[in-house]
């Protein structure tokens, strides 16, 4: 009973806490920087009292949490390990991007758990011991195929590691403004406290904890927003009429015939919607996107040709320059004056003018000379050395060389061919290759959810077998929570971009627009200088703006901005500390206890354990600090194909085919994580912008993109363990006895449910 | 929560010899080879299904999209609304079928775990 006593008092406080932030803030004590300090230092401090409450230095608690984590405590916790900070910001970004498409990350990451329950938990329950290497050496008798086991679980926890970090250095500079390498470190305090005191029992009761904050923080502005709307506090019954809104909405802005074929009642659309204007302002970014097209087709010239421009520009600007032009200038003018005003000549005979000037004459005269002193007044010295100014500025903007240019240029380009486009039915499913993509995608997303090390090991710490099977249930009902809304995020956000930003005078722009534009997660550009705000002058930096910003477009107060940064913080923070873990226990638990030295004693295999987990943590850290790949943001989905191409099938064909060989195993496992690493690394780096919209890559299989290596990883894998099975000779009595003690829950070690955290 | 039982927690610790224990299991004659090949048989049987299901209401219905998605309910395009939802709620309805199934399995052939 304590535990829940302990759960309601959190919870309460929690309510109190964020209830006396908002009467802060409405007394203006306290500002949205403040607000976030306080919820930064405070959840923090929680995650640490937890931590230090439940420390323990026992290895079946430190690695399993004594087996005593209930379905539904465990369902939280892995709900929480699972949604990381791509969940929780990106993902409804992810979908405002992508539309259909982006439903891949929505039923990819969530369809994954049937595997992992049909498959795979029950089975890794009933083996019960510590972590995913250890069932692949006990099922594959020995060390060769633990290694690979370790080198898989290491390689795809790390990747997904190192994009946690840079998620918590980017949500701790961008509330509260501290620089973003302080920010990594920050966090990387907050997650070392819980692990490395209490291991993976303080991970799972923080990880409770931090599911509370998230979930509450990510539903609350969606459900205000709605009710604000529809008077429906459910958003994700209510959007479905934004969806078909935001479609008319979409086919007025890109001119297509028909725009409302389902006759939405036309009150409820923007009539500020100018489809000439819009087609105007793309055809500018068009021009803009042709441009960088042609400087990039021949980069060298192009840059020379800037480079020579620039420096005429400032030759000319030299006082002995200007001092030249000057006096020819000044001699131009003295001319004109003089052929103006020269007397006119007379006929010596007739005494009658000659070579009169005509009216035509005088007037060019007049206008040349009135030319001429505009040039003169651009010379005087104010304005030559403001001149000299803007041409330095444009010198210093100037790429520094090709190769910084051609990076300059190629994002001009995409920025500006993706406003150049039409906006794309935001309903439209994807075709040809692009619904290969899409299916791959979530295949890919599926195995890789089943097969991540750190997900697969909750399922160690629940007391029993079917304690573990109806745990599984309770993650997806907790993740579910999060990932039905994700969509009427995105689309709610897509409805108030087109219902209260387009039209709009530029001077007069939403007042969330105008905070958020300063962070720099978008920009409202006013391309034709129209003064009205149109579609195409919104352009989106960063799509994790859907999330952030929403609080503010519900109207509410900054108080609620603050708890949907320490949601952010506590879905990173959790999924590190699950990350951080298994990479440690991988290392101490697989590497040095079970292969280096068997005969370690319990307290050093802990101690090494919690030396360790510090190491790992600081190289994550440092790599999201300091190396800041620019790969990492794109790689994060490549965790989920490396270990849908190496872990997924061994575990899998391990439980559910007893002639499954060792050979095969270690071979299978081996070549699908080399072909899919290899896939990965050689199509992300021929990927480049292509001629029309987007990017692509010469390098390809069915258009597949280096974030679906796993459609080809995973066949592949597949297909070398049960050749390889076949023809190696079958595995041993030993292993096949060791496969069917796996499928039945008898005799599997009970767990004691835990009643109370602490002491 | 669950009344606290007196479990036998001394098991808990590590590295049991799960073979050791299997064939003590077998041994003691509770359940014969035959049963447990049965029970695994409906096991593997039921997990098809599911997964069949599950295929289903993933990949089926994304690549039947474009005719499903001539349907709207409530605003939401079928294909749409099932890759939004549907489809999430169809996979907790198998898991937890799944899980109850499976209990009453283990019961039927007696292999679930000892309640000490």
């Amino acid at each position: 009973m304590q535990l829940k006593k302990i759960l309601t008092y959190y919870v309460t406080g929690f309510v109190v806490f964020t209830l006396t932030l908002g009467v802060l803030e409405a007394l203006k004590v306290i500002d949205l920087k403040g607000i976030g300090y306080v919820f930064m230092f405070f959840s923090v401090a929680i995650y640490a009292m937890i931590g230090f409450i439940t420390r323990t230095s026992d290895p079946s608690e430190y690695y399993v949490a004594g087996r005593g984590v209930s379905s539904v405590y465990n369902g939280m916790a892995t709900g929480s390990d699972w949604m990381s900070a791509a969940s929780f910001i990106s993902m409804a970004g992810t979908l405002f991007a992508l539309g259909h498409m982006g439903l891949a990350y929505i039923m990819g990451w969530t369809g994954g758990y049937v595997l992992l329950a049909l498959l795979l938990a029950p089975y890794l329950r009933k083996f019960g011991q510590y972590t995913v290497p250890d069932f692949l050496g006990t099922r594959y008798g020995g060390n060769p195929a633990r290694v690979i086991g370790i080198i898989c679980a290491i390689l795809v926890s790390l990747t997904y590691l190192t994009a946690q970090l840079t998620g918590v250095g980017t949500i701790v500079s961008r509330f509260i403004g501290l620089p973003y390498e302080a920010g990594v470190f920050a966090g990387l305090a907050g997650v070392l406290v819980c692990s490395f005191l209490g291991g993976m029992r303080a991970v799972t009761w923080t990880q409770v904890a931090q599911y509370i904050v998230l979930i509450t923080a990510y539903l609350i502005p969606v459900v205000v927003l709605s009710f604000n709307i529809f008077s429906v506090p459910i958003p994700q019954l209510t959007y479905g009429s934004i969806l078909q809104r935001i479609s008319v909405m979409e086919n007025q802005i890109a001119g297509r015939e028909n725009p409302n074929p389902r006759g939405i009642d036309e009150k409820e659309l923007n009539k500020r919607i100018d489809g000439a204007k819009e087609k105007e302002t793309r055809d500018l970014w068009a021009k803009d996107a042709a441009m960088f097209r042609a400087r990039l087709s021949n980069p060298d010239s192009a840059l020379k040709a800037m480079n020579a421009d620039v420096e005429a520009r400032l030759a000319a600007l030299t006082p002995d320059a200007v001092n030249a032009k000057k006096l020819a200038l000044e001699k131009e003018k003295a001319d004109a004056m003089a052929m103006l005003n020269a007397p006119p000549q007379l006929d010596p005979k007739t005494k009658q003018p000659i070579d009169a000037l005509d009216d035509a004459k005088k007037a060019e005269l007049n206008a040349k000379i009135q030319a001429v002193e505009k040039s003169l007044a651009m010379l005087t010295p104010e304005a030559v050395a403001k001149a000299k100014e803007k041409a330095e500025a444009d010198k210093k903007a100037l790429p520094k060389d090709v190769d910084a240019a051609k990076a300059a240029w190629s994002g001009a380009l995409a920025t500006s061919a993706g406003q150049a486009a039409p906006p794309k039915p935001y309903l439209a499913l994807p075709e040809g290759t692009g619904l290969l993509q899409f299916i791959g995608l979530i295949l890919c997303l599926m195995a890789g959810t089943a097969g991540l090390p750190h997900i697969l090991t909750r399922y160690y710490t629940t007391p029993s077998v079917k304690q573990a099977r109806s745990s599984v249930a309770w993650s997806l009902f907790f993740i579910f929570l999060l990932y039905f809304t994700a969509p009427a995020y995105a689309a709610f956000a897509k409805y108030s971009v087109l219902e209260n930003l387009v039209g709009i005078s530029m001077s007069q722009l939403p007042s969330w627009i105008a905070s958020w534009k300063v962070v720099g997660l978008f920009d409202v550009i006013d391309k034709n200088g129209d003064g009205i705000v149109q579609y195409a002058d919104f352009v989106v930096k960063s799509t994790d703006f859907v999330v952030l910003a929403t609080p503010e477009i519900a109207g509410l107060p900054a108080t609620i901005t603050g708890l949907v940064m320490a949601g952010g913080l506590a879905a990173a923070l959790s999924t590190a500390d699950g990350l951080l873990l298994t990479i440690a226990n991988a290392f101490s638990h697989d590497l040095y206890y079970k292969i280096i030295n068997p005969q370690a004693s319990v307290q050093s295999r802990v101690l090494i354990s919690k030396i360790l987990l510090v190491a790992v943590a600081l190289i994550g850290a440092s790599i999201a600090a300091f190396v800041k790949l620019p790969v990492i943001a794109a790689t994060v989905a490549w965790a989920f194909s490396f270990a849908a191409s190496s872990l997924f099938p061994a575990l899998v064909l391990g439980i559910w085919w007893k002639r499954t060989t060792t050979p095969a195993a270690i071979l299978g496992m081996a070549t699908g994580l080399i072909v899919s690493i290899s896939y990965s690394i050689l199509n992300f780096f021929s990927t480049a912008p292509n001629n029309l919209l987007g990017y692509s890559s010469p390098f390809n299989f069915f258009g597949l993109r280096h974030t679906e290596s796993g459609m080809i990883g995973m066949p592949v894998a597949f297909l070398v363990i049960i050749v390889v099975s076949m023809l190696t000779p079958a595995p041993d009595k030993k292993l096949q006895e060791f496969v069917y003690s796996v499928r039945f829950p008898k005799g599997a070690q009970q767990g004691k449910e835990v009643e109370a955290i602490g002491g | 929560m669950e009344e606290t039982k007196e479990k036998d927690v001394s098991k808990t610790g590590e590295s049991i010899d799960m073979i050791a224990e299997m064939e003590a299991f077998e041994k003691s004659g509770v359940v014969s080879q035959e049963k447990l090949d049965a029970y695994w048989k409906e096991n593997r049987n039921l997990v098809l299904v599911l997964l069949a299901i599950w295929a289903g209401a993933s990949y089926g219905i994304q690549l039947l999209g474009s005719a499903l998605n001539s349907i709207v309910i409530g605003g939401f395009p079928l294909a749409y609304y099932m890759g939004a939802q549907g489809s999430l709620i169809i996979f907790m309805i198998l898991i937890y079928v799944y899980a109850k199934k499976m209990g009453e399995l283990d019961k039927k052939y007696n292999v679930q775990e000892e309640e000490e």
